[in-house]
């Protein structure tokens, strides 16, 4: 220790010089580092904005050309240049519908299951098995719903539907035939199956964070496992019940490849929904290679623009629902 | 009446039951359908020439040899690309700015863009690199790819990175360790098997990816390693392929979609298993 605290002048100076080389050392590493994670980091808003920036200078061409009319007409004539998006807006909004019409009970029970039926010994691998649904590439679902999936509704949901309704106001206009086998019912249908594990998941993680005493309490006042999940479960998680619902809505919205195989394709507003018809993603894919011309590709990056922003702002709904459910836990 | 009311209460909760017990059977349904249908069409076509020859004009033999190694390359391009931006993000946001509203307004972002319709993104990378060089390249695909492998990374770096415990970053400062020293050999080095988990996630995730490249790598007929010519990618190839009307492109088409979910569905298990060993260690 005395030969530590009292060292020769000379080595002073010398390791004083080498520690404030090594400290500067550090702290321009340290400082090269920080600017390197700090950068990518903006990158990444960086990103987002880019997207929403170019998707918007595309799409000036189209909307400087038809105005507001862009929005309202159904017109997709690439002969003529005209071009109106509401049919692919409301072949994407119809069939993100039937989506979480199906979609959501069923992820709901399959949540229930998970967390008050199963027996643990299940959960995980029943987990699992839901969450490689997620893993399935959305092309995989596209050619399966092509040659599988349509050509079986063909031959027996949809004659049903037709026939059954057949007597029935309204919804014989929306069941209305024939049976195609591809349509807006099929796409919805598929996306329903490509939703259930977005939703599923983050419903059960949400059911977990329910705190046992609470599911207790009502268990000992004589409840049933059902009205535990209603009273209890249910109203103490329905933030983040929306918040995965929007998840899988968001999903739903922007899927591609799966319903451009069974959509059908086709630019026009059916009052059926087993009747051909189109979305946004499903136009872009099928159609942006082949466009040609300005007017044409500027009509289509500005159906890009218009998916993106309905999805950013049902994402962003669910960002915030999950959010204020975390500040609830104190997370 | 009050035997009654309890009776209807009781049948009431075990219907409900019945109702989840049933919805859980019709998801796993699907998945076994769709696996059992892949496998059923698409061993039929697997054979040694998959894996040799390139895709065929319509009407002749042929593989998907050129595919395959498109894809590879591709899913290379994206997360050598993706990645160390991605863990440099999630880096700052766990390291440094943690408790600073930047940090919260990109894990919002973050959020957002990991969901965000992929086909959007391929419109992006369009406009920016298709447009400006003028041609469709290798190099727009595997941009377009790492745009979705960021937010994969970026989300599962920072998770993890928030997880080890600052008493080890504190052991770390007291020895006088600088702050980037720390991170990379306590920080990463706790968090390896969950950093690792996430980019396995992200290559799973961009291998079986088609919108994102229709408009980006497009698709090559031919056999070609030219980063800056169209390539082909197993997922374009079985998007054409399937819907085209020719018998010997669909049935490579199934058997392309047998590999592709076979690839995935084995690293999202490897992911699964590598993330419970971290976990229990």
């Amino acid at each position: 220790m005395t030969e530590a605290a009292l060292p020769s002048i000379r080595e002073t100076s010398v390791t004083d010089a080498g520690r404030l080389r090594a400290l500067k050392r550090f702290a321009a590493g340290d400082a090269l580092f920080r600017g390197a994670t700090l950068t990518a980091a903006i990158a990444v808003l960086v990103l987002l904005g880019g997207v929403i920036v170019s998707l918007a200078v595309g799409s000036v061409p189209a909307l400087k050309a038809f105005g507001f009319d862009f929005l309202t007409t159904q017109k997709w004539n690439p002969v003529t240049e005209k071009f109106g998006a509401i049919a692919p807006i409301y072949g994407t909004l119809v069939t993100s519908l039937i989506a979480m019409l199906i979609g959501v009970p069923v992820s709901i029970g399959i949540a229930i299951f998970l967390t008050e039926l199963c027996p643990y010994w299940l959960r995980r691998p029943i987990g699992i098995a839901i969450e490689l649904l997620a893993g399935i590439p959305s092309i995989i679902y596209g050619i399966w719903g092509l040659f599988v999936f349509a050509p079986f509704l063909q031959a027996t949901l949809q004659p049903w539907l037709i026939e059954a309704f057949a007597d029935v106001p309204v919804l014989n206009v929306l069941f209305a035939g024939p049976p195609y086998g591809i349509g807006v019912l099929t796409a919805g249908l598929i996306l329903a199956i490509m939703v259930l594990p977005f939703i599923t998941a983050v419903t059960r993680d949400v059911f977990l964070t329910v705190p046992p005493v609470l599911k207790e309490a009502a268990y000992g006042m004589g409840c049933t496992t059902w009205e535990v999940i209603r009273k209890v479960v249910l109203p103490y998680t329905r933030v983040g019940v929306v918040g995965g619902v929007m998840l899988g809505l968001g999903r739903a919205l922007g899927e591609t490849m799966a319903v451009t195989f069974v959509i059908g394709n086709a630019h026009r507003i059916s009052s059926s929904i087993l009747a051909p018809g189109t979305t946004i993603s499903a136009t872009i894919a099928n159609e942006f290679n082949e466009a040609v011309g300005d007017i044409y590709t500027s009509s289509l990056i500005a159906l890009g623009l218009i998916l993106f922003v309905i999805t950013f702002i049902v994402l962003a709904i669910s960002r915030l629902m999950l959010m204020r459910l975390e500040r609830k836990q104190g997370k | 009446m009050n035997a009654a009311l309890y009776h209807r209460r009781r049948r009431r909760s075990r219907i409900v039951m019945v109702l989840s017990v049933a919805a859980t059977a019709f998801g796993a349904l699907w998945l076994v359908l769709i696996l059992g249908t892949l496998v059923w069409n698409g061993a039929a076509g697997l054979s040694l020439a998959v894996f040799a020859e390139n895709t065929p004009p319509p009407g002749s033999a042929g593989g998907l040899a050129n595919a395959i190694v498109g894809s590879v390359i591709l899913t290379i391009f994206g997360i050598v690309i993706g990645t160390p931006i991605g863990i440099l993000a999630g880096t700052w946001m766990a390291e440094y700015g943690r408790y600073s509203p930047l940090s919260t307004v990109i894990r919002f972002v973050n959020d957002i863009l990991l969901s965000a319709p992929s086909i959007v993104i391929g419109l992006f990378v369009y406009e920016i690199l298709v447009v400006s060089m003028g041609h469709f390249s290798a190099w727009a695909g595997g941009a377009a790819l790492a745009m979705l492998v960021i937010p994969v990374v970026v989300r599962t770096t920072e998770d993890m990175l928030l997880l080890v415990p600052n008493t080890l970053r504190e052991a770390g400062a007291a020895i006088g360790a600088p702050r980037w020293k720390i991170i990379a050999s306590v920080g990463y080095r706790a968090a390896r098997s969950g950093i690792l988990t996430g980019i396995l996630l992200a290559v799973a995730r961009i291998t079986g990816e088609t919108a994102p490249l229709l408009f980006t790598a497009l698709n090559n007929q031919f056999w070609s390693l030219d980063p800056n010519q169209p390539m082909a990618s197993l997922p374009v190839t079985i998007f054409q392929f399937a819907l085209s009307p020719y018998a010997d492109w669909q049935q490579l088409a199934w058997t392309g979609a047998l590999i592709v979910t076979f690839a995935v569905l084995t690293l999202n298990i490897v992911a699964r298993v590598l993330s419970n060993l971290g976990g229990s260690k």
